[in-house]
C-alpha cells in the first residue's frame, strides 16, 4: 500500500496538515501536497476509470503528462472537470469525486467494456458507423454516450472570475528547472527584459530530486541563490505556476496563470491569460519520462519511475512498500536508490538491456539491490492494485521464469524533450539515435517575422538529458546575441551528474510478445489505446501516423499523447517496418495543458461580454419600457412597451400615433459622415449611384451606394452643407463600414483627389419629429423658421430649437411630414425630454424600430439588409431613378453592366397583399410548379419585409419575384410553416398615401 | 498573430488592431473595361506560396492604409510601405531578392 | 439651453487604482497635410502648442494638440472654447484644404490613476507600455473598443466613442478590482 514517510519530502510541511474530500471520504494531507501525494498518502491507488473500457487506474506521474488520475474538483458554481490531481496544490476543504464510473469507483458497471474488449477494437467507431447502419443508432450510439466522456459538465454559471493582460519582453524563458533558471540568470545579468515561467509552484524542477551537484552546491541550494539573484533584478519577471500554452505567430505566445486554483474564493482571479509578444522564446521545458509497454502496465501501482522518486524525494509518499523498477536506461536506478535511501524494498531491477554496469546501476548494486539484466516484465498481476509481476526474457516471447510478489512498479523507457513550444510554429525534430528520442532541429527552427529563430530550446528541451545547465547557457547566449545583447564570458556553472551508459530501445516488452500480451499493453492510457490497436490500424492500411490517430485515437485525449505519442508510433513504425523518423510525429498543437474557457473569455463575460452601445437617450428609454432589439452593436428601442401592453399592441399603437398624431424616434443611431474638400463632390459622384455633386446647399438627397460587383450596399440622405462640404447619412449599423470604404477609395486609389472624411456619427443625438402634429411642436419649441415655405421637403436648416443649438433635416422615412433633428450629444437627453414634455399636448409619442419599420414598409421604402443580401443591385428593387446615365463612371456602374445582371428574368421588388389580409411568414418563398436538378422545389420569389399594418388593418408584404413588376394583379402563393401557402396579390409595394401628400406639407 | 509596422504612425501594431484588405497593387477596372478585364479586377487573385503584397488597414490605431510584403508560407516581413504605391518600392523587393533568391520578382 | 452632460456623467470606480470619467473636454479634430500653410499658426493661436510629432502630444495648461494621423490633429480646448476655436482655424486655413469639425460631443474622456494605474490598461490593449514614451499618444483599443491614451499626471488620459463609455468604464472596473493587480 501507499503512504506517508515517517521522514523525508522536501516541498511538504508536516506541522501544517490540511483536510480535504476524495469522494466524500474525509482525508488529510500536508500543505505542499499535490492532491496526487496525498491521495497516495492515504493509500488511495485506485482514482479513476480509462474512458473506453472502464479499467481501474491509478496515479502514473507526478506533473503534467499525467493521463489518468482526473478528477471533478470543487461542487456547484466551482466545479471543474478533468483536474489533473498531479499538478492540483491540496488546499483545505478541497472536494474532489473520480469520474468516468457508474455507480461507483469500487464498482463500475462500464467495466463490462473491458471484457468486450475484442468488440471495441481501433477504428471500432468508424466500423460501426458503417454497418449495419440502425445498430449504431439504436444499440451502439445509446450505450457509448452513456459510458463515454470523461467528467461533468457544470450546470451553474461559474463564481470565479478570470482575466487577461497582455505583456511584452525580449526573452521568454519557459521552464524553471536549473536551464531555465541558468538561461533566465544570463540573460538578466545581459539586461534583457526577462520573464522566467513556471507550470508548477516550485523552482528547481527534476534536479533536487535527481541529487544533481552545481557549482559544488547541492541543486535545492543553488536553485535558491539563482531565484535570490533573479528576484532582485528588475529587468527579470518571475512567475510561478504559470503554464506557457502555445507559441503563435511573430513570437505571441499565451500563457496560462493559475492565480487563485490553490486558494479558491479569496477574491483573485481564479486565472489570468497572460497574450505575450516575444523577442526570442527559450523554451527549457525538460522532459517527460516514456513509459513500457508490458501487459498490466495501466494497474494502479505501475509508475513513471522518476514520478515514483518525485513522490518519495519531494512529498516523503511511497507508492508502497515492495517496489519492482523495470527499465531500458541508467536513470531509473535512481528511483531504486531513493526508495532504497528512504528504508523501503527494491524487490529487484528489471533491466531489459543485457548489460547494465555504469555508475548507476554498481551503486544500486552497491547498496544491495538486486538488478535482473536482459529481463522483462511478462505481466502484472493484479486488478485494483499491484500485486505481483512475472518476469520473462526481454528477448523471447514472455514465458515467466519467476514471479515478483510487490506493491508497485517504477517503469522508465527513456526520456522525451518536451518539444512543444518549438513545434507548435513549425520548428522541425530530429531523431536522436543515442537516447531513441526527437529532439529539436537547430536547423530548422520556427521562424519569427523577420525570418529569424523564434524559438530556442535548452537543457533536456533540447535533447541535453544530462548537462542541462550548460546547454542552456550556450543557448541562452544564442538568443541573446541574436536579440543584440552583449553577453559577459561567464563560464556556465559546473553540474555533476552520474554518468549514464546508453539506453536500449524497448517499444514492446518482452519483444516477442503474444497477441494476449500486446492486448494489455496500454500505449495511450487515457483513451484506452493499446499497442494491438496500432498494429491492428497499421494491418488496416493506416500508415500514416496522422490517420492512425483519429483511427485509434492515440494521443487525441485530455493529455494529448504527453506520455504514448512516441510509444506509439514507434509500435506503428515496428509495423509498418519504417524507421521511427521517417514515420514522423503527429503535429503539436497548443494549448500544453487545457486551459480554462473562463481564462480564454477573460473579462468578456454578462454586462461586458460585448460593447454595447448607447444612445444619449437610452436612459429615457431604459425608463419607459423600452424593449431593445440589437442594430449592429446598439441597442434600439424596438417598442416602448407600457403596462398590459403586449409588444405587438405597443407597435401598433405607436404607429397609429404617430401616423394620426406625433412620434418621436431616437435617430441618433444613423450615420453621419462630412465629406469636404474641393474634390468632395466628385468623390461623392464615385461613391453614390446617383449626382451629389449638384446638389445645391441647403437640400438634402437620397442616394445609394454599391459595392464594385454593383450591388447595393448602403443608403442614406446626403446633405450639402456649404460649397464643398456634405454630410452623408448612412444606415445605423453601417457607419463605420461606410467611413472606411471612403478612406480605402481616398487612401489607395484617388490619393491625389482633395477630400477629407470625418465620422461624426457619436457627435449628435438625432430625433426624429414625425406626423401630422410635428410642425405645431417645433413651432412651440420656437426659435426658428420650420414652416414649408422656409424648410421646405428635403431641406435643412442650422438654427435653435427650445433654446437648444440644432441642424433640421426636413426628411421623411414614414411618409409623414418629419424632421430630423440633430443636437449635440451632450444635450441629448435634454432635448429629448424637452420634446416630450412640449408635444404632450400634441400627443407626442415616443415609438421604435418596428414601428419605423411598418411605416417604411406602407410607403414602400426599401431597408438595406431586408431587401437586400449583398446580390441584389438597385434595379432589382425599381430604384432605377436614383441611377445616373449621365455618370460615365461611379462605383458598382461596371459590375451593374454584368449581362446576368440585365436578365429580364431576375426576380424584382414588388409589393404584395394577401387575399385574406393574413401575414406572410417571415422568410417565406414563392414556390412554382416542378423540381430543380436537385429534386428541390423550384421557387420563384421570396418575401422581404412583412407586417401587419396597422394602419391598412391587413397584411402588406414586399418581395423579390421573377419578372414582378410586370406581373401586377397577378395573384401567387407563399410557403407557410405548416405546409399550407398563403395567397397573396402582386400589387405596387406602396400601400399608403402614394402620392406622397403626407410628408409634403 | 501577426506584427505589421504601420509606415504612417511608426507602431508595431498587433494583428488585433489591423483590419486586412486582400491583394495589393490591383488595378481597378471600370465601365468600358472587358469581361476578362473586369474578372480579373473583381475575382482574380494571386494566392502564392510565398511572397505577397497585401493591404492592411491601421483600423485601431491612425485609420491609415498601408502595404505589407511577406511570406505566405513563413509569415517572414519584409517590409511595409505606404498604401500610396502602385508597385512595391525598390528596396523592399532588394530585400526579399536577398531573402528569396529563387523569387522570380513582382509582376 | 441645458448643460452638457457626459456620457456617464462623471461615473467614478475605486479599485487598484481609481477610474473616473472627466469632461466635457473641448475637442476637435483637425484634417489637414503636414505643411499646409497656416497650419501651425492656426494650431498654435488656438491651443498655445506647437505641432506634436509624430504620436505625441503637446499640452499647454488646459489645452493641448495630439497626433492622430499623417493629416489629422486632435485638439483639445476647454469645452466652452469650441465654437470660437472652430471658427478661428477655419478663418486662418481659409483657402486651404482642410477639414475642422468638433467632436467634444462624440467622445468619453476617462482618467486612471494610482501608482498602478498602468496595469489597468496593460490587461486592456495590446500596448508594450514599458516603451511607452512621455508624451505619446497611443491609438489602440480597450478590449473590444477603440480608444486613444497617454500619461499625464501620474495616471493615464483614455479616450473613447461616447456611444461605448459604459462598456469602457465596466471594462477599466473589473480590470481595476482589487486583488488583480498584475
Amino acid at each position: 500500500m501507499s503512504t506517508r514517510l515517517k521522514s523525508g519530502g522536501r516541498l511538504i510541511d508536516r506541522s501544517a496538515p490540511v483536510e480535504f474530500t476524495f469522494n466524500g471520504k474525509r482525508l488529510r494531507g500536508c500543505s505542499g501536497d499535490t492532491l496526487a501525494s496525498a491521495l497516495l498518502a492515504n493509500d488511495q491507488m485506485l482514482v479513476g476509470r480509462s474512458f473506453k473500457y472502464h479499467r481501474p487506474r491509478g496515479i502514473v506521474a507526478s506533473g503534467a503528462e499525467e493521463p489518468n488520475a482526473l478528477v471533478n474538483l470543487g461542487t456547484g458554481a466551482r466545479l471543474e472537470p478533468n483536474q489533473r490531481t498531479t499538478t492540483t496544490e491540496l488546499f483545505d476543504g478541497l472536494e474532489a469525486r473520480s469520474q468516468n464510473h457508474w455507480p461507483s469507483l469500487e464498482f463500475d458497471v462500464g467495466v463490462v467494456n473491458n471484457y468486450a474488449a475484442r468488440f471495441l477494437p481501433g477504428g471500432f467507431y468508424y466500423k460501426t458507423f458503417i454497418h449495419p447502419r440502425a445498430a449504431w443508432k439504436h444499440i451502439f450510439e445509446p450505450i457509448i454516450r452513456h459510458s463515454a466522456g470523461l467528467g461533468s459538465a457544470p450546470r451553474d454559471r461559474d463564481a470565479d472570475r478570470y482575466e487577461q493582460a497582455y505583456a511584452f519582453c525580449d526573452l521568454l524563458i519557459v521552464g524553471g528547472g536549473v536551464a531555465g533558471l541558468q538561461a533566465a540568470l544570463v540573460a538578466g545579468r545581459a539586461g534583457a527584459r526577462v520573464w522566467l515561467v513556471e507550470q508548477t509552484a516550485h523552482w528547481g524542477g527534476r534536479a533536487p530530486v535527481d541529487g544533481d551537484v552545481i557549482d559544488g552546491m547541492a541543486a535545492g541550494a543553488w536553485v535558491d541563490a539563482a531565484v535570490s539573484e533573479l528576484s532582485a533584478l528588475d529587468n527579470v519577471t518571475l512567475r510561478l505556476r504559470c503554464m506557457a500554452a502555445g507559441s503563435y505567430d511573430h513570437g505571441y505566445v499565451l500563457l496560462d496563470e493559475k492565480l487563485a486554483d490553490h486558494t479558491p474564493g479569496d477574491g483573485r482571479p481564479r486565472h489570468r491569460l497572460w497574450r505575450m509578444r516575444v523577442g526570442k522564446i527559450i523554451a527549457a521545458t525538460g522532459a517527460i519520462e516514456r513509459p513500457l509497454s508490458f501487459a498490466g502496465n495501466d494497474i494502479p501501482g505501475v509508475m513513471l519511475a522518476g514520478a515514483v522518486r518525485d513522490y518519495v524525494v519531494n512529498w516523503g509518499v511511497s507508492p508502497g512498500d515492495r517496489t519492482v523498477v523495470v527499465t531500458n536506461n541508467d536513470d531509473a536506478y535512481r528511483t531504486a536508490i531513493a526508495l532504497k535511501e528512504a528504508g523501503l524494498d527494491v524487490v529487484a531491477v528489471i533491466d531489459a538491456r543485457t548489460i547494465a554496469n555504469g555508475a548507476l546501476p554498481e551503486r544500486a548494486r552497491a547498496l544491495g539491490i538486486r538488478v535482473e539484466t536482459g529481463r522483462a516484465i511478462a505481466k502484472v498481476k493484479g486488478g485494483k492494485r499491484v500485486e505481483a509481476v512475472e518476469i520473462c526474457l526481454q528477448a523471447g516471447e514472455g514465458a515467466a521464469s519467476s514471479t515478483m510478489p510487490c506493491d508497485a512498479v517504477a517503469m522508465s523507457g527513456g526520456w522525451s524533450p518536451v518539444v512543444h513550444l518549438w513545434s507548435h510554429c513549425g520548428g522541425k525534430l530530429i531523431w536522436d539515435d543515442a537516447d531513441a528520442m526527437f529532439r529539436p532541429d537547430a536547423a530548422r527552427p520556427p521562424l519569427h517575422e523577420d525570418g529569424s529563430a523564434m524559438v530556442l530550446t535548452a537543457g533536456a528541451a533540447n535533447g541535453a538529458l544530462r548537462g542541462a545547465v550548460a546547454d542552456a547557457d550556450a543557448q541562452v547566449k544564442i538568443a541573446l546575441q541574436a536579440l543584440g545583447y552583449k553577453v559577459k564570458k561567464f563560464a556556465p556553472p559546473v553540474q555533476v551528474v552520474a554518468d549514464e551508459s546508453p539506453l536500449e530501445p524497448v517499444w514492446i516488452m518482452p519483444q516477442g510478445a503474444s497477441i494476449a500480451l500486446r492486448s494489455k499493453m496500454w500505449l495511450d492510457y487515457q483513451n484506452d489505446v493499446k499497442v494491438s490497436d496500432v498494429q491492428l490500424a497499421a494491418r488496416e492500411g493506416y500508415e500514416s501516423v496522422e490517420h492512425t490517430k483519429r483511427y485509434t485515437t492515440l494521443g487525441m485525449a485530455t493529455d494529448q499523447g504527453k506520455l504514448s505519442n512516441i510509444n506509439g508510433l514507434a509500435v506503428l513504425a515496428g509495423s509498418l517496418n519504417a524507421a521511427i523518423p521517417q514515420v514522423g510525429t503527429t503535429t503539436f498543437r497548443p494549448p500544453y495543458t487545457p486551459v480554462p474557457l473562463g481564462a480564454l473569455a477573460g473579462e468578456a463575460r454578462g454586462e461586458i461580454f460585448q460593447p454595447l452601445r448607447k444612445t444619449p437617450m437610452h436612459g429615457w428609454h431604459e425608463q419607459n419600457g423600452a424593449y431593445f432589439e440589437p442594430v449592429g452593436h446598439w441597442r434600439r428601442p424596438y417598442c416602448f412597451q407600457r403596462p398590459g401592453e403586449t409588444q405587438e399592441q405597443a407597435v401598433h399603437r405607436e404607429v397609429k400615433n404617430t401616423r394620426e398624431a406625433l412620434g418621436l424616434l431616437d435617430a441618433s443611431t444613423l450615420g453621419k459622415i462630412i465629406v469636404k474638400g474641393p474634390d468632395a463632390g466628385r468623390f461623392l459622384d464615385m461613391l453614390y449611384t446617383n449626382v451629389m455633386s449638384s446638389l445645391p446647399i441647403g437640400k438634402c438627397r437620397y442616394g445609394l451606394m454599391c459595392n464594385e460587383q454593383g450591388f447595393l450596399s448602403d443608403d442614406g440622405v446626403v446633405a450639402r452643407i456649404d460649397a464643398d462640404t456634405w454630410l452623408c447619412h448612412t444606415t445605423s449599423g453601417g457607419a463605420d463600414r461606410i467611413h472606411g470604404w471612403m478612406e480605402d477609395w481616398l487612401q489607395c486609389e484617388w490619393w491625389d483627389w482633395q477630400v477629407f472624411t470625418a465620422n461624426v456619427t457619436e457627435q449628435y443625438a438625432q430625433a426624429a419629429v414625425v406626423g401630422p402634429n410635428a410642425r405645431m411642436l417645433l413651432e412651440k419649441l420656437g426659435g426658428m423658421d420650420v414652416s414649408k415655405e422656409s424648410l421646405p421637403f428635403m431641406g435643412w436648416a442650422d438654427g435653435t430649437l427650445g433654446g437648444f443649438p440644432c441642424r433640421v433635416y426636413r426628411i421623411s422615412f414614414s411618409g409623414e411630414l418629419s424632421y430630423e433633428i440633430a443636437v449635440p450629444a451632450s444635450h441629448g437627453a435634454a432635448f429629448w425630454a424637452a420634446l416630450h414634455a412640449a408635444g404632450e399636448e400634441f400627443g407626442a409619442m415616443a415609438y421604435g424600430t418596428e414601428a419605423l419599420h411598418i411605416m417604411r414598409a406602407e410607403k414602400g421604402f426599401i431597408m438595406i439588409g431586408d431587401e437586400t443580401d449583398g446580390t441584389i443591385i438597385p434595379q432589382d428593387l425599381g430604384l432605377d431613378w436614383a441611377i445616373s446615365k449621365k455618370k460615365a463612371d461611379f462605383l458598382g456602374k461596371r459590375g451593374q453592366e454584368r449581362s446576368f445582371l440585365a436578365n429580364p428574368d431576375r426576380w424584382k421588388l414588388v409589393g404584395f397583399e394577401t387575399l385574406d389580409g393574413s401575414v406572410v411568414e417571415d422568410g417565406a418563398y414563392i414556390p412554382e410548379h416542378g423540381v430543380n436538378a436537385n429534386n428541390q422545389r423550384r421557387v420563384q420569389g421570396r418575401v422581404t419585409s412583412t407586417y401587419h399594418s396597422p394602419t391598412l388593418g391587413r397584411g402588406i408584404a414586399m418581395g423579390l419575384l421573377r419578372q414582378g413588376p410586370a406581373r401586377m394583379g397577378e395573384v401567387i402563393e407563399f410557403t407557410r410553416m405548416d405546409g399550407g401557402t398563403t395567397k397573396a396579390r402582386v400589387v405596387n409595394a406602396v400601400f399608403f398615401d402614394k402620392d406622397g401628400e403626407k410628408q409634403n406639407v | 498573430m501577426l506584427i505589421l509596422e504601420c509606415p504612417y504612425c511608426g507602431v508595431a501594431a498587433d494583428e488585433t488592431e489591423l483590419s486586412p484588405g486582400g491583394e495589393a497593387h490591383l488595378k481597378r477596372f471600370g465601365p468600358g473595361s472587358s469581361p476578362d478585364e473586369f474578372e480579373a479586377y473583381m475575382f482574380a487573385r494571386k494566392n502564392p506560396k510565398g511572397v505577397h503584397f497585401e493591404r492592411w488597414r491601421h483600423a485601431y490605431g491612425c485609420g491609415k492604409w498601408f502595404l505589407a510584403a511577406r511570406c505566405t508560407a513563413t509569415l517572414e516581413v519584409f517590409g511595409t510601405y505606404p498604401a500610396q504605391s502602385t508597385e512595391p518600392p525598390a528596396d523592399i523587393i532588394d530585400k526579399i531578392k536577398a531573402k528569396r533568391p529563387e523569387w522570380k520578382g513582382y509582376s | 439651453m441645458s448643460d452638457p452632460v457626459t456620457a456617464l456623467s462623471g461615473a467614478r470606480y475605486d479599485g487598484f487604482a481609481s477610474v473616473r470619467e472627466i469632461g466635457p473636454l473641448g475637442m476637435i479634430t483637425l484634417r489637414a497635410k503636414e505643411g499646409t500653410p497656416g497650419l501651425e499658426a492656426a494650431v498654435l493661436a488656438v491651443t498655445g502648442c506647437a505641432l506634436p510629432a509624430v504620436r505625441r502630444i503637446v499640452r499647454q495648461g488646459e489645452r493641448a494638440v495630439g497626433w492622430m494621423s499623417p493629416d489629422e490633429l486632435l485638439l483639445v480646448v476647454p469645452y466652452a472654447d469650441v465654437a470660437a476655436a472652430l471658427a478661428s482655424i477655419a478663418q486662418a486655413l481659409e483657402g486651404q484644404h482642410h477639414l475642422v469639425v468638433d467632436v467634444s460631443d462624440a467622445r468619453a474622456v476617462f482618467r486612471i490613476e494610482g501608482a498602478r494605474a498602468d496595469q489597468v490598461l496593460r490587461k486592456l490593449s495590446p500596448v508594450d507600455f514599458d516603451h511607452l514614451a512621455p508624451g505619446e499618444v497611443r491609438r489602440s483599443r480597450a478590449a473590444q473598443v477603440a480608444a486613444a491614451f497617454w500619461a499625464e499626471d501620474a495616471g493615464f488620459t483614455l479616450v473613447c466613442f461616447r456611444s461605448v463609455a459604459g462598456y469602457v468604464m465596466g471594462v477599466l472596473s473589473v480590470s481595476a478590482q482589487p486583488g488583480s493587480e498584475l
